[in-house]
């Protein structure tokens, strides 16, 4: 039994206030950084509030770039990022919704292995299996291509067990009333399987497109030119000056720029997420 | 409109259980069929076999003179209604019952005329465009009724379409099937485990018991005249007492047919037709001497239940068992005897009912 204590009430607000103050700190810090000239940034005595450049910043973050180095604009930067974490998540979605309906609704030999084998790449991620996978790639001479940005991506275990745990769900008897209405497999996807799926495909799209928008070392790996380079990798490169001072205030105004798209995709399909949740009943 | 027969119909699942032992009979066209049996006994296996969504391991299923034991279920002409109606919870009411008309290319002012109609007839015109989940579970179970009708197949399949409902809808709803079914002259294949839907239903019933038929036949036939004591325990509220005839006292009775004392083991006698009198019965019937144990008053009627004063004891049979040398007797209007009483029974020979030792065969008196 959970009892209203004033002073539980108290230290729980207390430690949560203390939590969200440490992860948003930072952030803090570095919107105001992005708003104020070179300058006061680097001289060690960083103001607490906003400055007069934000404008100027944000233009030259996105439009022009960064003037001693030459360097992408930010804009082409997050299209880049834009197009890979799209492709990521739609990709891995279709990829993800297919395999599930094959390993949940049709018998064919090695039915059963080729869900472990699935599931078996869980433990494989991006990382582990980088070598092999750059090798490929480069064979296939996606180098500095989208599809190498993306393919790689989008083979998902975690896409695949969510869509099969929620066709699990589903009673067989709408695939016998398909069956009976005259549906065969095709339609009972498009007609009955898609339209329930859309809040898990909502769900699903969420968590790939951060993923595939905070991917970092695969697009380091495989984009040489700067007009393939994506966001995540590109505010790296704005720190890493030999012998010039770094851009503190642009490098900041793209950080700030580079979390808007998973904040926005987050905010707007949570309310479809969430209206998807009421509405959907099994 | 068809007819519906099964040959020697068997299923076997990979496992090796046996579901289906041969089952053989034939629905009239039009006719309304009712499998009744407890639950396990292959009843749905059976229906599912003929709407096609279970294989058929040997034998055949006929729809209209055409076999489909290798025919996909929508090319059956069949429509099923499900128990928990398996609508489509992202579609309207009105697009639950075209979508398998669209599915099969009809027009759309044909499919339109088709489901108004069907909407009118079971009172869903004001609700075509809401969803399943905004009806309540009376207006579903039409919704499943009305996709059924807008196809005008062949053959209707219930499988327990009204055991989710509440009693008084279950009710309502099983007039409703009944009444819709005569008007129609579908051929209907319906299957429940509930006796009184069976009794009330059926044109022909069917009770089956371990993927094997015990009896078909008219309702009042099998109630009158039940060939087996499971039949005569499942069909009939409260079921038939059964009696195992051990003592020379009962099976005096039958002294004058020589047949029926040397193999009757198993005495029934329904409820209903046990009356409680103060003189022994004297037309050759039998008088139970019991011992009021407990009283159930419905209102209409009254259920005495009694233990017989002497040592036999009443055989048992699922379902609807007695516990042993237990007697059921059913009066009419509230009064009854005190508990604790000692009561008699008595029941006129002709509604006697003798059965083999095994229970298997009916012996008639």
């Amino acid at each position: 039994m959970v009892e209203h204590r004033r002073w539980n009430d108290i230290l729980a607000y207390a430690i949560l206030t203390f939590g969200v103050f440490i992860v948003v700190f930072p952030v803090y810090v570095a919107l105001i950084a992005s708003t104020h000239d070179a300058a006061t940034v680097v001289n060690g005595n960083m103001p607490m509030l906003p400055g007069s450049h934000t404008l100027e910043n944000y233009y030259r973050a996105i439009f022009v770039g960064g003037s001693r180095a030459s360097r992408e604009p930010v804009g082409h930067m997050l299209m880049n990022s834009f197009v890979m974490a799209m492709g990521i998540a739609l990709g891995k979605i279709v990829i993800s919704i297919l395999s599930a309906y094959a390993v949940v609704y049709f018998r064919f030999p090695f039915r059963q292995t080729a869900f472990w084998i699935i599931f078996v790449t869980l433990m494989l991620p991006v990382e582990v299996r980088i070598y092999p996978t750059y090798k490929v790639i480069a064979d296939l001479k996606m180098l500095d291509t989208y599809a190498g940005l993306i393919l790689p991506l989008i083979a998902s275990a975690t896409g695949t067990l969510l869509f099969r745990q929620f066709f699990m769900t589903i009673p067989d008897e709408l695939l016998e009333a398909s069956r009976i209405d005259g549906a065969g497999p095709f339609r009972f996807f498009k007609d009955t399987l898609l339209p329930l799926s859309v809040t898990t495909m909502a769900a699903l799209f969420v968590i790939q497109f951060i993923y595939g928008w905070n991917q970092y070392l695969w697009p380091l790996l495989i984009t040489t030119q700067e007009s393939m380079q994506t966001i995540v990798t590109g505010i790296k490169k704005m720190l890493t000056t030999t012998d010039e001072l770094a851009e503190w205030q642009l490098a900041m105004a793209t950080a700030i720029l580079a979390m808007v798209p998973p904040v926005a995709v987050v905010v707007f399909m949570q309310r479809r997420f969430v209206r998807g949740l009421v509405e959907t009943e099994k | 409109m068809a007819n519906v027969s099964l040959r020697n119909v068997r299923k076997t699942y990979p496992g090796g259980f046996e579901a289906i032992k041969g089952i053989e009979f034939e629905i009239g066209d039009g006719q309304f069929c009712v499998l009744v049996g407890p639950s396990g006994c292959g009843k749905s296996t059976l229906l599912r076999m003929v709407a096609g969504l279970e294989t058929v391991t040997s034998g055949e299923v006929d729809i209209g003179g055409r076999v489909v034991n290798e025919i996909e279920p929508a090319d059956r002409d069949i429509a099923m209604v499900f128990q928990n109606y398996a609508l489509y919870p992202h579609m309207s009411v009105y697009n639950n019952m075209a979508y398998g008309l669209r599915n099969r290319g009809m027009p759309k002012p044909e499919i339109d005329t088709r489901v108004r109609e069907a909407a009118q007839t079971l009172e869903l015109a004001g609700m075509l465009d809401r969803k399943p989940r905004q009806l309540s579970g009376g207006q579903r179970q039409r919704v499943a009724m009305g996709r059924a009708i807008v196809r005008q197949p062949k053959v209707f399949l219930f499988d327990e379409p009204l055991s989710n409902l509440d009693a008084k809808l279950r009710v309502a709803m099983r007039v409703e099937i009944r009444k819709l079914q005569r008007r129609l002259k579908t051929t209907s294949i319906y299957v429940t485990h509930d006796q009184l839907e069976a009794m009330t239903l059926a044109d022909i019933l069917v009770v089956m018991n371990g993927g094997q038929v015990e009896q078909i036949g008219s309702p009042l036939d099998i109630y009158r005249k039940p060939a087996t004591t499971f039949v005569a325990s499942f069909i009939g509220a409260p079921p038939m007492n059964l009696i195992k005839l051990g003592g020379n006292e009962i099976r005096a009775q039958f002294a004058g047919d020589s047949r029926s004392a040397a193999e009757a083991g198993i005495l029934g006698v329904r409820p209903e037709d046990l009356t409680i009198s103060g003189a022994a019965a004297t037309d050759g019937g039998i008088t139970l001497n019991l011992t009021v144990e407990a009283i159930e008053r419905v209102g209409a009627e009254t259920f005495v239940y009694g233990t017989r004063a002497r040592a036999e004891k009443a055989v048992s049979a699922t379902p609807g068992e007695l516990p042993e040398g237990e007697v059921i007797v059913r009066i009419p209007g509230q009064d009854a005897p005190a508990i604790g009483a000692s009561i008699r029974a008595t029941a006129s020979r002709d509604k006697l009912h003798l059965f083999s030792a095994n229970g298997r065969n009916r012996i008639d008196i």
